[in-house]
């Protein structure tokens, strides 16, 4: 006999959701047969608020757009008024701000381990990397005076110099971090219940991810090689030597294999710049922010963040305060339109591990 | 991958090795944690170096910081008497008010929690509210880190000894480069409003130079003063003393900016097209003004606009008082001040020149002509010495000398100068006689610190050679048998505190005589008033108490119809203060008369 389809409410409030947003879940038993996102419990228009702050403030908001990787938000907003004034960055900047947004990959990845084994019910190891991202985020505490919204990244380079020692300091946590992901293969990529929930499930095959223009380490777990730092250096992605992961499988567990192996690069790109890192000053200084203007012009710049490639458009009209500022995540497509489609077919008890797999950000699809 | 995963079964069972060991978290309120050295905590605030400048407030994104008046904290010059208050519900904690901070005494502690069931509290005034945070500073902002501009764009200045060639303006003036940078300084506070004895619209027509709007500037500096080149020029500007910027760095160079802005407009004509004056239509009133100085002026010029008709009776050739005579053409060409002058009587002022009420026209008739009559008669009559041999040929009073030089005449002061006083007319005296190629010396009584001449003049005589000899009392001049100067006799002094707790006083050194041989002296200690003009009811009438007309809030004499400002009235004696006067009578005056109040 058929079963009844019945309409379930997949959040706004959900253990296993990413943020606060809505899915309405038509299922048959447990199968979902429709999907449709519902987003706007987190709208808090910064695109438009900056539009009402000088130059200056605008870039404290930049962090907000997504919480659990706030730096390329911030780098971007640099870069972007940056090339529209022509200002400098002083070279020490361009490697400090490398560490910084690897050092947040970094943490961002240990948020997602917790993450994506929470939502399968594997609690213990969201307890041991979001206790171990800590120790990333004491570094940011002593670094930028932040633990969560750093606002270090800014127009002209960074916002201050390293403490004395910070560099040995990372060296060690690296150290410590590299024997943890060890710890971590034994208790999630060896473990018969992570990837029996994870393989063949939340397929996203090339056609698909092509389709609807994924990016990121879910283009990259259906086998397509893409990465901005790659294909589109900025600061000194050029100068250092990684390389990007693939996996062919298009499903949860190959985008965890990926994200495996990214983490362990973004150590090495870390370990790099601090043996590469120059000496000199880390800041350009803007005039006085009140009066600061820039030229007429906008600039388009991109990055690459955990969930994968982010846009940053920036118009000035030659005033003190941006004219428009528009922020494209990864998250934009990949919570929206590729979510709805991923979830046909699959089981009510995959959601959540398909959204954290899929890298759904609320907070950046609404900016 | 089989139905039984054994190796994925075991390995997971490899995280018991974590039992046991000691926990990665801390055990609160047992243990605690310290926070980095740039913690971003809460706010607190070193209330005594805070100014109340607002410029916190301002860079706030969140508006989470307002400005108020907390008790035992009164305002005074350079110090708005606000403080921040900060609502701690609206903190996005970015620090962008320390980065901001000009006399860095806002800065953040190492704060991790703040817990308290009374909501109203998370809304304080920090330094106030948290005098312990004192101790617990985190994250604050060195002078290098800081977001202001603290150096000043140089000005342009002829070389020392090329100066001293001709009256070529010493100071070149900003660029229009330069003017944009320098502008872009200012924070916009406001607390150089608050001292400018005029009140012009620093902060407005500073930003309207730093936008590239020129005329926009000009028309605002023209609101309250008519002689803004004047100003820009040779201000004894307290609003620099003052400015926020000044408390670690360089004051925003304001006198500059309003120079720059009004030097835009060359002619009289241009400045008239640019500023547009609204003259309303004439009302009947006729005023009379003694003396074309700067109070005179500018009551004529704003009443002149509010449709009076309006005569200056001037006893020179030209007009402009001290700025005119007592000013040397390097700091104040004539070419600039003829501009404004012109630029005022062609919004339909009426100066008579070579008038002197007295002798060519007396009072009495201008009091029964006019329906007010103000009184800008300034301080033209020098203190004499007072000492033995000041009658000899080459002892003169130097705004007598600087008045001649500034007519044209030429004067021999011969190979060596000595010029008596601290102030600036001592000064002006010492640099004229350098160009005229005179080695000049300076005397003075008390230490080159107490001069009250402005240091950058001081700092412009000394590049120009001209010597200081201070803590000299001068006793005698020697003259020969012509009774021609050849020297002055001077004691040497030493400087006693006060009993009374005033500035320290010059006590002469009984046998340090010393004698200078110069050619030229000239007295510079000070000028008096000439009432000579008023005839005799009026000279009972008008209430004069130590050399100085008593006037009221509306610069009204004892007579209500004859109002006075300028020198003759207000102590500080500098050219913005006369303006605000003749801005004060001018209100007071179109009050009285017509009824307006604005």
């Amino acid at each position: 006999m058929r079963e009844k389809a019945t309409t379930l409410y997949f959040g706004p409030q959900h253990p296993g959701i990413t943020g606060n947003m809505m899915i309405r879940l038509k299922v048959e038993g447990d199968t979902i047969i429709k999907a449709t996102t519902e987003v706007g419990y987190l709208h808090r228009a910064f695109e438009k608020l900056q539009e009402k702050r000088n130059w200056l403030q605008s870039f404290t908001m930049m962090c907000r757009f997504c919480v659990p990787e706030t730096d390329p938000m911030e780098e971007l907003y640099a870069r972007a008024v940056e090339e529209i004034e022509g200002r400098e960055v002083p070279e020490r900047a361009k490697y400090i701000r490398v560490m910084v947004l690897e050092l947040a990959r970094l943490a961002s990845f240990m948020l997602w381990y917790g993450g994506q084994n929470g939502s399968l019910g594997l609690y213990t190891m969201g307890q041991w990397s979001v206790g171990d991202r800590n120790y990333i985020l004491d570094l940011f505490e002593e670094l930028t005076g932040g633990r969560i919204y750093h606002m270090y990244i800014w127009p002209g380079g960074v916002r201050r110099d390293l403490p004395k020692g910070f560099e040995g300091r990372v060296l060690k946590t690296l150290d410590y971090l590299e024997k943890r992901l060890d710890d971590y293969d034994d208790l999630m990529f060896d473990n018969a219940i992570f990837k029996k929930r994870t393989q063949g499930v939340g397929i996203v095959d090339k056609a698909t991810a092509v389709e609807h223009g994924v990016v990121g380490a879910v283009l990259r777990g259906c086998g397509i090689k893409s990465d901005i730092r790659i294909d589109d250096p900025y600061e000194v992605y050029d100068k250092l030597d990684f390389i990007v992961p693939t996996s062919d499988g298009a499903d949860i567990w190959s985008r965890a294999l990926v994200r495996r192996q990214e983490a362990r690069q973004s150590i090495r790109i870390i370990r790099q710049v601090i043996d590469t890192m120059p000496g000199g000053s880390v800041y350009n200084k803007i005039p006085n922010p009140q009066k600061w203007k820039l030229p007429k012009g906008d600039a388009y710049v991109r990055a690459e963040s955990v969930r994968g490639e982010v846009g940053l458009y920036v118009v000035s009209d030659g005033g003190t305060m941006p004219r428009r500022v528009h922020l494209r995540g990864a998250a934009y497509v990949h919570g929206i339109t590729l979510l709805e489609d991923v979830l046909v077919g699959e089981n009510i008890a995959d959601v959540s591990a398909i959204m954290n797999s899929l890298g759904t950000c609320p907070p950046e699809i609404e900016r | 991958m089989s139905f039984f995963d054994l190796k994925g079964t075991l390995k997971p069972l490899t995280a018991l090795k974590q039992f046991g060991k000691k926990p990665h978290t801390i055990e609160y309120p047992k243990e605690s944690l310290e926070a980095a050295d740039r913690y971003r905590g809460l706010h607190y605030n070193e209330l005594e170096d805070c100014i109340g400048c607002g410029n916190c407030s301002t860079i706030c994104q969140n508006k989470a910081i307002d400005m108020i008046h907390i008790a035992g904290i009164e305002g005074s010059d350079g110090d708005s008497g606000l403080r921040p208050r900060v609502d701690n519900g609206r903190c996005c904690w970015c620090a962008l008010c320390v980065e901001v901070c000009p006399t860095g005494s806002l800065s953040l502690t190492k704060d991790y929690l703040y817990v308290s069931e009374d909501p109203n509290s998370f809304l304080f005034t920090p330094g106030l509210d948290n005098p312990e945070g004192k101790d617990n500073l985190s994250f604050t902002t060195t002078e290098e880190e800081s977001l202001n501009v603290f150096n000043r764009v140089p000005m342009p200045e002829l070389e020392g000894m090329e100066r001293v060639k001709s009256f070529a303006e010493v100071v070149i003036g900003y660029n229009e480069e330069m003017a944009r940078e320098e502008a872009a300084r200012c924070i916009s506070c406001g607390l150089c409003t608050e001292i400018c004895p005029e009140h012009m619209h620093i902060p407005e027509y500073i930003n309207a130079i730093a936008n590239g709007n020129d005329n926009d500037a000009i028309r605002i500096i023209y609101d309250n003063n008519p002689l803004p080149e004047m100003c820009g020029k040779v201000c004894t500007r307290r609003c620099e003393d003052v400015c926020a910027i000044a408390v670690r760095g360089e004051a925003v160079a304001i006198r500059w900016l309003k120079g720059y802005a009004t030097s835009t407009a060359k002619t009289a004509d241009i400045t008239y097209e640019i500023v547009n004056p609204e003259i309303n239509k004439p009302n009947g009133y006729k005023v009379g003004i003694v003396g074309a100085g700067p109070s005179g002026l500018t009551a004529a010029y704003y009443l002149a606009l509010r449709g009076y008709d309006v005569t200056i009776y001037e006893s020179n050739k030209k007009a402009g008082g001290m700025t005119m005579y007592g000013i040397p053409k390097y700091r104040f060409p004539l070419d600039s001040l003829d501009k404004q002058i012109d630029y005022i009587e062609k919004i339909g002022v009426k100066i008579n020149y070579n008038t002197k009420v007295g002798k060519d026209i007396s009072f009495e008739q201008i009091y029964n002509e006019s329906d007010a009559v103000f009184m800008g008669v300034g301080f033209p009559q020098p203190w004499t010495l007072g000492i033995e041999g000041e009658e000899a040929k080459g002892s003169m009073q130097a705004v007598n000398f600087l008045h001649e030089v500034n007519d044209g005449e030429q004067i021999d002061v011969g190979k060596k100068v000595a010029v008596i006083g601290g102030g600036n007319v001592a000064i002006d005296a010492a640099r004229v006689s350098a160009r005229l190629g005179a080695d000049v010396t300076i005397l003075y009584r008390r230490r080159v610190q107490d001069m009250p001449a402005d240091w950058e003049e001081i700092e412009g005589a000394e590049q120009e050679g001209i010597h200081i000899v201070p803590q000299t009392i001068p006793v005698k001049i020697h003259a020969d048998e012509n009774n021609k100067v050849t020297g002055i006799e001077y004691l040497m002094s030493e400087m006693v505190a006060d009993d009374k707790g005033g500035r320290p006083r010059p006590v002469a050194i009984e046998g340090s005589n010393k004698v200078l041989q110069v050619d030229s002296i000239m007295g510079a200690i000070g000028q008096q008033a000439d009432y000579s003009f008023l005839d005799g009811k009026f000279a009972e009438k008008i209430k004069i108490e130590r050399g100085r007309i008593v006037v009221n809030e509306n610069q009204q004499t004892s007579d209500p119809k004859i109002y006075a400002g300028g020198d003759a009235v207000n102590r500080t004696a500098d050219a913005i203060s006369a303006i605000a006067d003749g801005f004060k009578a001018c209100k007071a005056i179109d009050k009285t008369l017509v009824g307006k109040t604005d």
